[in-house]
């Protein structure tokens, strides 16, 4: 079994809505669709309040190298283009679609293509059309992924479908219930990479899904499954490109230079869609979990629609919550209003009646070493932590900091309960803003 | 909507371990070593104990109450402390010494340099090394008026370091004179096997530390063959104790993997030559003090290597 070293072992809690299978929500009056969802430049509006827009048609074109398409969800007319909160807490400029409920689509929507007909840019194009984004968290552009400077030279096309976050159970069920369109969809990567080998990686608390995805895989010669051991982060795209592959890339490198593509389950089947069958990207598969809600669920839900419909949709709250997270616990945002939309990196919506953490209370750091032993990195946390704090940038530069994932394993384990993540996370930017400044004073001299 | 949220960064879940359970681990794992001891010993050993804890708990509330600082004794890494000294006092001490001993751990050799894991030296060992050295005389008396069975004074080191032949198997199970906890092997290394599986320590430094000294002695005593001999140095002078209870001191043990190696290795090295070449016994405590200090220079020896920057 396929495995990385270090890591953690949280509580899984995947039961909790591991059978409930995928529901569709019904799209409200009004959808907001920001215009950055994606990791790279914003895009660009290219429709005007009052304009009449369908089903799938672009309303915020991709604006530079690294950007991806917005696309309407639903067909109606746009009311205004103006600035709304996303869940990290930004005000981003959103396009705000009123939903007329007909659902009327872009010509060619739905229509069915066969894959041995389509060439390569034929498939690219259909994925920067249908705005595919990672939809494993970062939102990286797919189209991007599928362009590297030398696409003889990958040989792994790694479907991530580890889903190793506590509680969430999205992944998991579109492997059950749309496996055939997630080959389908690796198939069209793999036509874009002709010297590559495409591998569905499962952890193995999903043992049936693999199982499933395993038998689909039979009779396909450049597909086959790997199963790896259920361990926090093993979804991490380093730990699961070392796991499966044995090769080791860092902070400076892209999966690429290592020869490697790695996407989310979700964003594959999407792929599918968008080639196979002309659907582009109007939805993602959400989980709703944990103790506040009625009903733990997994919905089919469309962009723009806010969370608070998506929560009453799902049968609501049956205690008022005191957390709710946005995505897994171990890296989720905090939701903290639920008038936000459902945007590209929505993987979760979880909500706890109570907060876990709100009678936590931190100590002095006693040098466990806890936290070593659960760096995926292999860096020495509780270092990189003394010398964030005391704002020593170059200490934290040769201590590997800028090499960090986020992943939170260290903050999990911490008997002392130090907010290590949070500063790292903090660090990742300080250290651009810290080299930038020296580079300039070092021009200046 | 009026619902009131919490916001923090992300993770929003933590494992359930705290300083506080660690602690109380730690706590655990003496107490077969502390039952044994009073069994032996007396009720004297039981307080013996129970005052040096009690002297570690005030001695911190005392001091955060000089300096405004919120208590911290719930952790319990103070009760931890004293019991450490206490368990390492001779039988009969007078109660001053374990008092004095606990607030000097305490006071100087822990608060002063900012509290918990911010220490350079184990307290408990500095604590104790300071009492062997202005009360040699109490610290080094053995006798004990109450106990039966014991047949002699001396303890096990005594007996090595003069050379007198002893049964081994008493060494090992605790049927010799010596501080209160050190004696029993058995119950100690019951302990130690509850720590280790509560994954409270690693077990590289004692196991390394162990091997490397049995090793050391084999082959400076030039009694290899003798395994009667090599087992009695083990389960004498306290280094069970001190492998187990003392050497993984968090605060004062490296945190690299690699440095954890080098670390065991060293104190086994320091101890067996100071076993057989030292005038006094005391090599475990003295030895670990000083591995204590050499702890920054073994850990800035011994950074892990990045993930993905091998090589470079």
């Amino acid at each position: 079994m396929y495995t990385f070293r270090h890591g953690v072992h949280p509580d899984e809690k995947k039961e909790l809505a591991k059978d409930k299978p995928i529901k569709v929500v019904k799209a409200g009056k009004t959808l907001v669709y920001p215009l950055q969802q994606h990791i790279g430049a914003k895009a660009k509006p290219v429709v005007k309040v009052g304009d009449q827009v369908l089903v799938g048609q672009i309303i915020g074109e991709a604006d530079g190298m690294i950007s991806a398409n917005v696309l309407s969800s639903v067909s109606g007319r746009v009311t205004a283009i103006e600035e709304r909160l996303v869940v990290g807490g930004q005000k981003v400029e959103s396009i705000i679609v009123e939903n007329d409920e007909k659902y009327d689509a872009i010509e060619g929507f739905g229509v069915e293509r066969e894959l041995n007909d389509m060439s390569k840019d034929d498939i690219i194009k259909a994925v920067k059309d249908a705005g595919i984004v990672g939809l494993g968290g970062a939102s990286f552009p797919t189209h991007v992924k599928l362009t590297p400077k030398d696409p003889e030279k990958i040989d792994y096309v790694l479907v991530n479908g580890a889903e190793c976050e506590p509680y969430l159970t999205s992944d998991y069920r579109l492997m059950l219930e749309e496996t055939e369109m997630l080959i389908k969809g690796l198939r069209a990567i793999l036509k874009v990479f002709p010297n590559a080998k495409g591998i569905i990686c499962v952890e193995d608390n999903k043992k049936d899904a693999y199982d499933k995805i395993t038998n689909s895989c039979v009779g396909i010669d450049n597909v086959t499954t790997a199963l790896m051991k259920t361990k926090y982060p093993q979804g991490g795209e380093r730990q699961l490109i070392y796991a499966v592959t044995g090769r080791k890339i860092n902070v400076s490198k892209l999966p690429a230079d290592a020869g490697v593509v790695v996407d989310n389950v979700d964003t594959v089947v999407s792929v599918g869609y968008a080639v196979c069958k002309s659907i582009p990207l109007l939805r993602r598969i959400m989980t709703l979990s944990g103790d506040a809600y009625n009903e733990t669920a997994n919905l089919n839900v469309r962009f723009g629609i806010s969370y608070k419909e998506v929560i009453e949709a799902a049968g609501g709250f049956k205690a008022d919550p005191e957390k709710m997270i946005s995505g897994g616990p171990m890296m989720g945002l905090p939701v903290f209003s639920l008038d936000m939309p459902v945007s590209r990196n929505s993987s979760a919506l979880l909500a706890f009646a109570k907060d876990p953490l709100s009678n936590m209370k931190e100590t002095n750091c006693i040098n466990c070493g806890r936290c070593v032993k659960a760096c995926p990195i292999n860096l020495v946390p509780t270092m990189m932590y003394k010398a964030a704090k005391s704002g020593d940038f170059e200490k934290y530069i040769k201590l590997n900091g800028p090499e960090c994932i986020t992943c939170g394993s260290c903050s999990y384990v911490c008997p002392a309960k130090k907010p290590l993540t949070p500063y790292f996370s903090y660090m990742k930017f300080a250290v651009r803003g810290y080299l930038n400044s020296k580079k300039e004073k070092e021009a200046k001299k | 909507m009026d619902m009131k949220l919490n916001v923090q960064s992300s993770p929003h879940v933590r494992d359930s371990i705290s300083t506080r359970l660690i602690m109380l681990d730690v706590i655990i794992a003496m107490v077969p070593a502390y039952v044994w001891g009073v069994l032996k010993f007396g009720v004297h050993a039981a307080i013996v104990v129970i005052v040096a804890i009690i002297a570690a708990i005030l001695s911190e509330t005392l001091y955060n109450m000089v300096m405004r600082r919120p208590n911290t004794v719930d952790d319990l890494s103070c009760v931890v402390t004293g019991m450490i000294l206490g368990l390492n006092m001779p039988p009969e001490v007078p109660l001053f010494v374990p008092i004095v001993g606990s607030v000097f751990a305490i006071i100087i050799v822990k608060m002063i340099f900012g509290g918990l894991g911010q220490n350079f030296m184990n307290p408990a060992l500095a604590g104790r090394c300071f009492c062997l050295i202005s009360f040699a005389g109490f610290m080094n008396n053995f006798t004990s008026t109450l106990s039966v069975d014991v047949y002699s004074s001396a303890t096990p080191l005594m007996l090595l370091k003069s050379g007198v032949e002893f049964n081994v198997l008493d060494t090992i199970f605790g049927n010799t004179p010596g501080t209160i906890g050190e004696i029993s092997g058995v119950c100690l290394l019951i302990g130690a096997l509850y720590l280790a599986v509560k994954k409270v320590i690693d077990l590289r430094i004692p196991l390394l530390y162990i091997a490397t000294f049995a090793i050391c002695i084999a082959i400076l005593s030039g009694r290899a063959t003798d395994v009667n001999f090599i087992v009695a140095h083990i389960f004498s002078g306290g280094l069970i104790f001190g492998a187990f209870f003392m050497a993984t001191d968090y605060a004062t043990s490296p945190i690299t993997p690699f440095g954890k190696v080098i670390y065991g290795v060293l104190l086994g090295v320091l101890t067996s030559i100071f076993r057989l070449y030292g005038k006094s016994g005391e090599s475990v405590s003295y030895m670990i003090l000083m591995g204590n200090l050499l702890v920054p220079l073994i850990e800035s020896i011994t950074m892990p290597v990045a993930f993905g920057k091998e090589g470079k």
